[in-house]
């Protein structure tokens, strides 16, 4: 077993280990920003990310640009006597001392008019801008449609 | 004596007149389906008629005999489709072999788009075991109608649409009996168990 274990284990730390970058941003840490693999261009892409505020000052996630989608928008996935739906979202707060999680079910952000299709393995840039802490731009790792999140060892999941 | 007979026969006669009551008023009923308004109808009670992935026509009496897993939802659904296919794709491999016995089936709630070479190409990304349904959209209506699913077209800007849809999982015993709902936001641990239920 151990010969088929090892190349599967390090096949999985390659395509994982990407989603782990920290950018910091002031008193803000962004990090695990990830995507799903879609097929072809025409459907809406996610993008998720965890956002965490250190400082004592509330701040928000007013706004994200790709140059992956025409048409990237924050939304927020609801479900009210069972029914899913996905109102766009003006703003997320990152409260002072908090982190907020874009991640399935909840907040994510919605990609609409993909460049391209996109492939796990993927990289692309995003933009974040927050309402005071001004903009900052993060790698997007593109995860199969499967995936649940990245693995990272620090993830806090 | 013949009083205590009298008795007897006297409330024999009125329970059986009750039953007879009660069995006339199922029999009345029985072709109407609003058992309950809340609660998804029996699968042998159901009249839906879809086309599989494969283009394989399916009605829910090709389901009779086998435990089955359903829920709603379309392919252009960036968040809650696949988190709850991702969900039950994970679901089945901690049951293992036990969930060859299962029928699990996405239904669409978005025809227009998900026709079976779609939902095909779409369901290739999960579990195998998991079949997709589309069909015409009265049949989709009805299915939806039947499970008590809501559904709705919502427009977004540029003539695109996305579609509000009830996102829980509905279990069903084999014989077609409406076992339980795993909720989107239910707890993972108490999923595996409720499908176990239906294996049982």
């Amino acid at each position: 077993m151990k010969p088929l274990i090892m190349p599967f284990a390090l096949i999985l730390a390659a395509t994982t280990a990407q989603a782990c970058e920290t950018v910091t941003l002031g008193d803000l840490t962004i990090e695990h920003a990830w995507s799903k693999a879609t097929i072809g261009a025409d459907r809406p892409a996610v993008f998720y990310v965890e956002i965490s505020n250190r400082g004592a000052t509330d701040d928000a996630l007013v706004g994200i640009s790709t140059p992956a989608a025409g048409m990237p928008m924050l939304h927020e996935t609801v479900v009210k006597d069972g029914v899913a739906s996905m109102p766009h979202s003006m703003t997320i707060p990152v409260p002072a001392g908090q982190a907020v999680q874009l991640a399935p079910g909840g907040y994510h952000g919605m990609l609409m008019g993909l460049s391209a299709a996109l492939k796990a393995g993927d990289r692309f840039p995003m933009t974040l801008t927050f309402e005071k802490a001004g903009k900052v731009t993060v790698n997007v790792d593109v995860l199969p449609l499967r995936a649940e999140g990245p693995d990272c060892l620090d993830a806090g999941q | 004596m013949l009083g205590r007979r009298a008795v007897i026969l006297g409330l024999g006669g009125a329970i059986g007149a009750v039953a007879f009551m009660l069995g006339l008023g199922a029999w009345r009923t029985r072709n109407q389906p609003a058992l309950n308004a809340v609660l998804p109808m029996p699968l042998s009670m159901m009249g839906w008629q879809m086309t599989d992935q494969r283009g394989q026509s399916v009605r829910p009496a090709d389901w009779s005999g086998r435990p089955v897993i359903a829920f709603f939802g379309f392919t252009w659904c960036p968040d809650v489709c696949p988190t709850t296919l991702s969900d039950i794709s994970g679901w089945l491999e901690e049951l293992g072999p036990d969930a060859d016995r299962l029928t699990v089936a996405l239904i669409s709630v978005d025809p227009d788009r998900d026709s079976p070479q779609v939902l095909g190409e779409y369901l290739a990304n999960f579990d195998p075991r998991i079949i997709g349904l589309t069909g015409a959209p009265d049949q989709i209506a009805r299915a939806a109608a039947e499970f008590r699913v809501t559904y709705r077209k919502v427009p977004r800007d540029g003539g695109d649409y996305t579609m509000d849809h009830t996102a829980g999982v509905f279990l069903f015993y084999a014989d077609g009996r409406f076992a339980s709902i795993i909720d989107f936001h239910e707890d993972r641990r108490f999923a595996v168990p409720k499908i176990q239920r239906i294996l049982k």
